[in-house]
């Protein structure tokens, strides 16, 4: 094995192992910071002696024991310095567990680790940049570099987001624990917002010359699959799994040959991954099962699964998907949601019982910016015949939107509206 | 990337004998890990190939063969889908695997991004061209 071969070995690796390491290095020194900073320090081990003596049999116990040596180290350090504290008469909560108990405590349920570990990457102290960066760190094991070059923002920015996230969590005294009662939901919520954040970041990029990032989808993907199994009773966590497994089967035909977005009813149904949506629909089952068919992401998912059911455009049950929207305008009132309705209600009901919903969004102050709102009204009106109309909808949408692949597919449509 | 990951077969699995319980046991463990990763997508076992066919094409001729057949170290008996960030990272999942005494292969699945950054606008055209073609002649 060539010294590169060894560092792409401890890549894959590390991106295998070190959710866990720091999962339980978190556990026991109550500190994510501090935890990610052992881990590194194993790993820097790692790629000072593997190269020279090959990758162990067992490269995760490995990495677990280095791990565990540094953090005996630093309690050892610590406790020297809590009693030179105590000394001074200074009152301290209680510390960590002494380092005889790290062993057992280390090889104590990882899962439960694991779950802390997402909800302190993704806690609401910390902005939604930070919760989405660290958590690819954290839960993802994806590098600062590789993380910077998803979000498309230079290295030195993921990392500082990084570093002052993790000071924070440190200066708050987030406690490394699995909230409880009425908090769980709220930060449930939380934890679900980020993953679907990183999904739609890849699935939708609201920036730069690409329309999507699969990359970024499938980090996203993995995560989702990830929090399915460590919270399994959580329904809303397979309503999201199900939602992006279902978007994420229609990322092969949402590209034309040229890199241009295909609309959903445009695309060519035979390059769905089919795999993707049946585990779609089975996690759509699993959340629906568990009595959660009615939470927000649960609802996306079932509409996401009617076009995933049909096998031609035409076979859309609009009438069922329109239903969905209203429930999910009950369930998670929000301007887009009524926009997609409005999309919905005229594809089943005509594109004049449509355009009465979108004209009712277009005083809306949220939608004042966003391009979908006049490329929906564009398209219904292009529909109804009123092509000058349309036309100006279709370029103020294009004026509205960050990507330039879509911006491209916007004046498209805005000269062929003028083409009548 | 996707990867498929080939399990060979052998005589037990030709013989269609399940696996004893140890070996099921520590395979389940290590299905329970790949899912818990989110890198499992799909995975199957495949019976023996006496319950299996061929059919052969040529000169315009279709000829079905029935199992069993005879080269078992050519013969598959299950495959994983599994879903990682490279053909690393799938060799590190491979080696925890239960196996003994026998090869287990990795074959990286033809993504559309592997027609990306490389590939020119003409060669995405032409391989558009084909599926059209394909999907007009089905």
């Amino acid at each position: 094995m060539t010294a590169t071969d060894t560092h792409r070995a401890i890549d894959a690796v590390w991106r295998i192992e070190s959710p866990r390491l720091i999962a339980g290095l978190a556990r026991i020194m109550r500190d994510v910071g501090i935890a990610e900073d052992l881990a590194q320090d194993a790993l820097v081990a790692a790629l000072e002696q593997w190269p020279e003596s090959g990758v162990p049999q067992n490269p995760g116990a490995w990495l677990m024991a280095a791990a565990k040596n540094r953090a005996i180290d630093a309690l050892r350090r610590k406790k020297r310095l809590e009693r030179k504290h105590e000394e001074l008469g200074q009152e301290l909560e209680a510390g960590p567990q002494a380092p005889g108990d790290l062993d057992a405590a280390l090889d104590d349920d990882i899962g439960d680790d694991l779950l802390r570990l997402v909800f302190i990457a993704c806690h609401p102290i910390l902005s939604t940049e930070a919760r989405a960066a660290l958590t690819l760190r954290l839960l993802g094991g994806l590098t600062t570099d590789e993380i910077a070059r998803a979000f498309l923002v230079p290295e030195p920015t993921i990392a500082q987001r990084i570093v002052r996230a993790k000071r924070t969590l440190t200066e708050a005294r987030v406690p490394f624990a699995v909230p409880r009662g009425a908090e769980l939901a709220a930060r449930l919520k939380s934890v679900l917002e980020v993953i679907y954040l990183i999904f739609n970041e890849g699935y939708a990029a609201t920036a730069g010359d690409d329309w999507m990032r699969p990359a970024l989808c499938e980090d996203a993907l993995r995560l989702g699959r990830i929090l399915a199994e460590l919270a399994p009773q959580e329904p809303e966590v397979h309503g999201l799994v199900a939602l992006m497994e279902i978007q994420a089967s229609r990322v092969g035909a949402r590209v034309g040959p040229s890199g241009e977005p295909v609309l959903l009813l445009d695309q060519d149904r035979g390059r769905w991954d089919h795999i993707l949506i049946r585990r779609g629909l089975a996690a759509l089952e699993r959340a629906e099962k568990l009595g959660g068919s009615r939470g927000p992401y649960a609802l996306q998912a079932a509409i996401a699964a009617c076009h995933g059911r049909a096998r031609a455009a035409a076979e859309t049950d609009w009438a069922r998907i329109a239903g969905l929207y209203a429930e999910l305008a009950l369930a998670a009132p929000s301007p887009v949601v009524e926009l997609n309705r409005a999309v919905a209600v005229a594809m089943a009901s005509g594109p004049l019982a449509g355009l009465a919903l979108v004209d009712a969004l277009t005083g809306e102050p949220s939608l004042r910016d966003y391009h979908l709102l006049p490329s929906v009204r564009g398209d219904l009106l292009g529909k109804l015949g009123r092509f000058d109309e349309a036309r100006a909808e279709f370029e103020r949408a294009a004026s509205l939107t960050r990507n330039a692949r879509e911006r491209e597919l916007l004046l498209g449509r805005a000269a062929a509206c003028a083409r009548g | 990337m996707r990867v498929m990951v080939i399990v060979k077969a052998d005589k037990q699995s030709e013989a269609g004998t399940l696996p004893d319980k140890k070996i099921l046991t520590d395979m389940g463990k290590f299905n329970e890990e790949l899912v818990k990763a989110g890198v499992m997508l799909a995975g199957e076992g495949l019976q023996a190939s006496s319950k299996g066919a061929r059919v052969k094409f040529s000169g315009g001729k279709k000829t079905v063969t029935d199992g069993p057949f005879a080269e078992t170290k050519e013969l598959i008996a299950g495959f994983w889908l599994w879903q990682v960030k490279s053909m690393e990272e799938a060799i590190e999942w491979l080696k925890r695997a239960p196996f003994e005494g026998t090869e287990v292969e990795i074959r990286q699945v033809f993504e559309l991004e592997d027609f990306g950054d490389n590939a020119t606008k003409e060669f995405k055209e032409q391989e558009e061209r084909l599926r059209t073609q394909i999907a007009g002649k089905r």
